[in-house]
């Protein structure tokens, strides 16, 4: 009975020790239509049963910054509480006409391309709030883009930790070996977030994200 | 007769259109603040260049960059954005000694081996880059 008692302190200890910083906010990056709400949406779903955004086929479905209060992952012993925060697709360019192929109207189009600049501009000064990133790429997409190149730039140079996730794995065009290639220096996760496929190496490298963050 | 003459040159003309590289030396923005940076790149994408720098911004000039960008494509009419690449020698494949030096280098006269382009949304459809080469596709004018 003591042993245990002694035990449990001990475990509490170093667990509090080893936590890093409470109540850190880890934000969702990445391009438009990589499946940052999907990843998103399966965090919230495994682990507080509800979905945060809705996704779609048509880019810039996320138009504003969403985030879940108090995420709270158990896993293998680990625990971890975050903010999630799920940002709008960072682009360099919007056009309307570009939403009008998915048989939207003018005036739709147009408003939507509105409200995808203020995302992006929104995305961006988000920067300054998030203690770590995830940063979420389409594994069958060129991964040398230049938004996903200048994203992980700004966050080195702001020291924010950075875990660059290779999503849609599932898909025939996949190259995660192009996807390690290009970003050598981080850890890279390929996972399919729409069928949760390797979501426990994924869950592995975020509590490893979460411990570089500086208390 | 006369119309068909002038149908024939705008005609030509549409055929041969312009489009300027305008090349910018770093020492031309070196001692530029990073807003009067970005305005001036601003400023020559909107109208209708192409810019070829030499050297890169830095990282959080390039979020400015697009941010300042997002704001325009919201005010000016028909500006849809700007492509932009930055080309640099692979670093990994230097030794030793030619990491020391690029890195004195880059720290007294910026990184001026790197190349950056930018260039109206309008005029370039997407630029392609990987490690050896940039592949730029126009939109057809």
């Amino acid at each position: 009975m003591v042993l245990k008692i002694l035990t449990n302190f001990f475990k509490r200890i170093f667990s509090e020790m080893f936590k890093g910083k409470t109540n850190i906010s880890i934000g969702f990056y990445g391009p438009p239509n990589a499946g940052k709400t999907s990843l998103a949406n399966r965090i919230c779903k495994d682990w507080t049963g509800e979905e945060i955004g809705t996704v779609s086929r048509v880019p810039h479905e996320t138009r504003k910054v969403q985030f879940r209060e108090k995420v709270d992952i158990k896993y293998k012993e680990n625990q971890l509480t975050f903010k999630l925060v799920d940002t709008p697709g960072i682009a360099t360019k919007i056009d309307y006409e570009d939403f009008m192929k998915f048989k939207m109207k003018k005036k739709e189009a147009q408003s939507r391309a509105k409200e995808a600049t203020q995302g992006i501009i929104e995305s961006i000064k988000w920067l300054d709030d998030v203690d770590a990133v995830v940063v979420v790429v389409d594994s069958t997409e060129n991964p040398y883009s230049q938004v996903n190149v200048t994203i992980i730039g700004n966050l080195v140079a702001r020291k924010i930790p950075v875990l660059i996730v290779a999503n849609k794995i599932d898909s025939r065009k996949s190259d995660i070996k192009k996807c390690e290639d290009a970003f050598p220096e981080y850890d890279v996760v390929g996972i399919s977030a729409k069928y949760g496929t390797n979501m426990e190496e994924f869950y592995e490298s975020l509590f490893k994200l979460a411990k570089k963050v500086k208390k | 007769m006369m119309q068909t003459k002038k149908m024939s040159k705008n005609k030509n003309k549409s055929k041969h259109e312009a489009l300027t590289l305008q090349f910018i030396p770093f020492s031309e923005i070196e001692k530029l603040d990073s807003t009067a940076r970005i305005r001036k790149l601003l400023e020559i994408v909107l109208n209708n260049k192409i810019i070829v720098i030499q050297g890169k911004l830095r990282a959080e000039e390039e979020t400015r960059l697009i941010e300042d960008t997002m704001v325009m494509v919201g005010k000016v009419k028909g500006f849809r954005g700007i492509e932009l690449a930055v080309v640099s020698p692979n670093a990994k494949e230097r030794d030793f000694m030619s990491k020391v030096k690029h890195g004195i280098a880059n720290a007294l006269v910026g990184q001026t081996d790197s190349l950056t382009i930018i260039g109206p949304a309008a005029i370039i459809k997407d630029m392609k880059r990987d490690p050896r080469k940039l592949e730029v596709m126009m939109s057809g004018r």
